[in-house]
């Protein structure tokens, strides 16, 4: 028995624990049931429901078990008469001000409350007296509240402060007219606010668009993987008959732990969106008809064939999302090569593509989620995890609470939810200056770099704050620098790239990525790549990119599941050259104005609820799931259609019965693939600014991410959706001559906007945010560069 | 109520007097300063505080705005709706009960035309909600007027002592 473990004895069976655990800890690990609401693994203790009270020998009174450590011999009765009339009497009190609306309540069926007034609480109330009453409060479109039922456990509270790090909810008054709330009138902006709904004992906080559309009773709980961000959370569905009714977390301590960002939870909503397709249509002299699926089919085949024959293979380009799955993504890859084209692509929103063949097998993270909470210094280039990856941020900040110096190189000082220790806030165009700079100053450092290096930093000038960040690098233990979702959409992504690798390497630190999306690592191993087939397999080729496939029309495209115009980089450019081409295959789940306008045939595609599938998160963890739910009308899962379309072209190889079947060709190699991000070439010369131009800088908001999260209501009247204004440093606004509440007028050589101007004084001075997905971002063409801009 | 807009500073003397206050805890203890920045914020605001101004003290000790709305709802010497200049507090504890306590505080309603808990329609008198001992029960019953205690109270003296406030 080792020095920290003791011995002790609960009802009558001893058992080990470590000590200082809390004793609710040991009968929880020994499945030993003690009652509690305050209590919640991962929130601290705060011992204020006292349901827990069990007997300990030798104590004069019950004790809180989640509040009591254990003691060597300490023997522990959570059955006694003792510990029951104590439990029963804290249930007696708790139940005086709960209203009795269980019938009426949405958590009746799954409350803790609920569950444990069965087994301690009175038939009949002696409390004769009124029951108080809390007025509600209006937290946002995401959280329902019900503070009647509140039983003031405060783990919502300490949710707040310790998981989300955005205290917004909290415990005003005192005594009997002590409420949880806001105090003022406020909506949550965490992007993990849903987890107060799962971890409140009660129907105070509950989901507010699932609000009574159905009983837990009457739904079957079916696994899945989150489609949105990289991280591959682990959840599950609510279905009732045919319909996603909710999502929830379901815990795998490896991944999401208990938590699931907002994103996830809510975008169920949007499998049923009115603008879901419901069969295959094909356009004829401009018209649209609705056609069955052969029909349709043969359009496509017919269609693009005739486009191969008269103008080769090499006209058709094809372009997948990075949330489709991994089978869609192999078999879309599959199928085009086989048509003979190599112009295949998913990386929508990557603009610089010149070290494609150097690029690593997959990027990916460089280590495992877990390990990010243990780093002691981490450098973010272009990220903002807490937006784009919540539960990545939430094991950073993990990081930065034990005292790990979390730093980023970015064009704003994102709001965070955590201290970053250093933030440098630049323009677009002075990112890799930024970064040669930090470079340059672990050189001065002492740090031995290449002649590659050397020549490329020799004439930066470097400053304190570079060096600060330089020196916490190198003398951490366990360092990580990593590429996000604005450096992958720079158009200096191989420069910066280049610069963080060397970064890392000088410190000794791993250079990983952060992906935007469910399979960004995924589409990659399946080969939705020009320059490389399936699991880096060689390709004749390379083909075009995402970039050139545009610059370069081309006569024929191929769309999986993606929005075009909201999607791409440059959604100007890409509708452009869809409208010239000849033929326009859509495989998509919505319909809209503009898909109708570009498009050929569509073919009504199935979400992530309604197939089979697997997702690469960004750890390479390969997680499948199946269908829960039938995909609405002639809908059909993505894999089915393109074997069926393999078939139709007489292409080898194409007869899979199951998603598993296709996922088989991978599988195996995708468990073992973990190799190395330290790929990259470093160019001749560092880019240089235009001096005095405004910049454009792009963020993809939270909830604009994808086709499906933006059919989802309730998290579009969110603040997290693209806005439509030019945000702007104070100062650049004054240089412009522009005052807060003016519009300004923006323009480049292919269009102009009017925009409302928003005064942001964390953004890096020099520069314009626009969010994509606005239609007036997708009319000022690609996502940087520079912008001229007057006054109204 | 809903979130304030409008943001405002804190006065010269207040941010003295806080960080007076700040300079007695350790420095990453400066939310132990919150009540006595309250007490300084609403000393200066005619005796209430307002959302800006616990606001403004959120962000003066960096300090999440709910958790000083936390700290000025609980505490009873502070106030988060506007009331009359002077604040009025009569002990209601048993010794003051059992002196007549109760017929102080009728006294004083009726004279001022208030009720506990409210405000004289001149703005020059608040009577606190229900004051609990005050430990001068030697001296009951007893008031408090401004954080000045006034013992063996008989209604001339009350009248006395609430006539000459301003």
């Amino acid at each position: 028995m080792s020095e920290d473990s003791v011995t002790i004895e609960v009802n009558g069976t001893p058992m080990q624990a470590r000590k200082g655990q809390m004793l609710i800890e040991v009968t929880d690990a020994n499945d030993i049931y003690v009652p509690r609401f305050c209590y919640h693994k991962k929130l601290t203790v705060a011992a204020n429901c006292r349901m827990c009270l069990v007997e300990v020998e030798k104590a004069p009174k019950p004790l809180p078990a989640c509040a009591t450590p254990v003691a060597d011999g300490m023997k522990v009765f959570t059955r006694s008469q003792l510990a029951l009339d104590a439990q029963k009497s804290v249930m007696e009190f708790l139940l005086i001000n709960h209203p009795l609306d269980c019938p009426i309540c949405d958590q009746g069926g799954e409350c803790e409350l609920q569950d444990l007034a069965m087994g301690y609480g009175r038939d009949v109330s002696r409390y004769s007296e009124g029951k108080r009453v809390v007025k509600d409060k209006n937290i946002g479109p995401l959280v329902q509240t019900e503070m009647t039922r509140c039983i003031h456990c405060t783990r919502c509270v300490r949710f707040g402060d310790e998981i989300a790090g955005l205290r917004e909810l909290g415990a005003t008054g005192r005594g009997e007219h002590m409420e949880i709330g806001t105090y003022v009138e406020k909506t949550m902006t965490s992007e993990l606010s849903g987890n107060v709904i799962d971890i409140c004992p009660v129907g105070a906080l509950t989901n507010k668009p699932f609000r009574y559309s159905a009983r837990t009773w009457e739904m079957v709980q079916r696994p899945t993987i989150a489609p949105h961000d990289s991280v591959g959370s682990n959840m599950d569905l609510h279905v009732k008959g045919h319909t996603v009714k909710r999502v929830v977390p379901a815990e795998n301590e490896a991944v999401n732990e208990v938590w699931l960002a907002d994103r996830d939870r809510y975008s169920c909503e949007g499998l049923q969106s009115p603008d879901r397709l419901q069969a295959p249509m094909i356009k004829q002299h401009g018209e649209w008809h609705e056609v069955d699926w052969e029909v349709a089919l043969e359009q496509v085949h017919d269609r693009l064939q005739a486009v191969i024959d008269r103008d080769g293979a090499d006209e058709l380009a094809g372009l997948a999302a990075p949330w489709a799955t991994l089978e869609e993504l192999y078999l879309f890859q599959k199928w085009l090569r086989g048509l003979g084209s190599a112009n295949i692509d998913h990386r929508l929103r990557q603009h610089d593509f010149r070290d494609d063949d150097v690029a690593p097998a997959f990027p990916w993270l460089g280590e495992s989620l877990v390990d990010l909470e243990h780093v002691d210094a981490a450098l973010l280039v272009g990220a903002y995890p807490r937006k784009e990856q919540p539960l990545i941020n939430h094991r950073l900040r993990k990081a930065a609470l034990g005292g790990a110096a979390i730093m980023a190189v970015n064009p704003a000082a994102y709001a965070q939810n955590f201290e970053f220790a250093e933030t440098c806030v630049v323009a677009p165009s002075q990112m890799a200056q930024t970064l040669a700079a930090v470079a340059a100053a672990l050189v001065e450092q002492g740090a031995v770099a290449g002649d590659a290096l050397r020549g490329l930093i020799n004439n930066v000038s470097v400053d304190d704050q570079h060096r600060r960040l330089a020196e916490a690098l190198r003398r951490a233990d366990n360092a990580t620098v990593l590429l996000g979702v604005q450096a992958q959409a720079h158009p200096e992504f191989a420069t910066l790239r280049a610069l963080a690798g060397e970064i890392a390497t000088l410190t000794g630190a791993r250079l990983g990525y952060l992906g935007e999306s469910a399979n960004s690592s995924g589409a990659w191993l399946a080969g939705v790549l020009p320059q490389r087939g399936p699991l880096m397999g060689t390709t004749p080729g390379p083909g075009l990119d995402a970039r050139a496939m545009f610059e370069q029309p081309r006569r024929a495209y191929c769309l999986f599941n993606l929005e075009p115009e909201r999607d791409c980089w440059n959604g100007r450019e890409v509708i452009r050259a869809l409208t010239q081409a000849d033929c326009v295959v859509a495989f998509s789940a919505y319909d809209s104005a503009s898909l109708r306008e570009y498009a050929d045939v569509i073919l009504p595609l199935a979400l992530y609820a309604e197939t089979a599938g697997s997702y690469v998160n960004v750890e390479g963890r390969l997680q499948s799931f199946n269908g829960a739910v039938a995909p609405p009308g002639q809908a059909r899962p993505g894999w089915k259609i393109l074997r069926v379309l393999g078939n139709r072209f007489d292409l080898a190889d194409f007869d899979y019965d199951s998603a598993e079947q296709v996922r088989a060709e991978l599988a195996d190699a995708i468990t073992s693939l973990r190799p190395g991000n330290h790929h990259w070439q470093l160019p001749g010369s560092l880019p240089q600014a235009a001096a005095g131009s405004l910049e454009r800088v792009t963020r993809m908001p939270t909830n604009s991410l994808d086709p499906l999260v933006r059919h989802a209501p309730a998290l579009q009247q969110t603040v997290d959706v693209a806005d439509g204004h030019a945000h702007m440093h104070p100062d650049t606004a004054a240089r412009l001559g522009l005052a807060a509440g003016a519009h300004v007028r923006l323009q480049n050589d292919g269009g102009s906007v009017e925009l409302p101007l928003a005064l942001d004084d964390s953004l890096a001075p020099g520069c314009v945010l626009i969010h994509a997905t606005h239609p007036d971002a997708i009319e000022l063409g690609g996502w940087f560069g520079n912008l001229e801009a007057g006054g109204r | 109520m809903s979130e304030s807009n409008e943001s405002i500073e804190l006065s010269a003397h207040v941010r003295e007097q806080i960080d007076a206050w700040v300079a007695k805890y350790p420095p990453e203890q400066k939310r132990s300063a919150v009540l006595s920045a309250l007490r300084e914020v609403q000393h200066e605001n005619d005796g209430y505080l307002t959302v800006a101004l616990m606001d403004a003290v959120a962000g003066y000790l960096e300090l999440p705005k709910i958790a000083v709305y936390e700290v000025a709802t609980f505490y009873s010497m502070l106030e988060t709706q506007p009331v009359a200049r002077n604040s009025v507090s009569v002990c209601t504890n048993i010794s003051c009960m059992l002196r007549g306590a109760d017929d102080i505080v009728e006294h004083i309603e009726k004279k001022h035309g208030l009720k506990l808990g409210e405000s004289s329609a001149d703005g020059r008198i608040y009577l606190k909600k229900e004051e609990e001992c005050l430990a001068a029960c030697c001296g009951a019953p007893m008031m408090m007027v401004n954080h000045k205690y006034y013992e063996n109270l008989t209604p001339e003296k009350v009248d006395e002592v609430l006539d000459a406030l301003e």
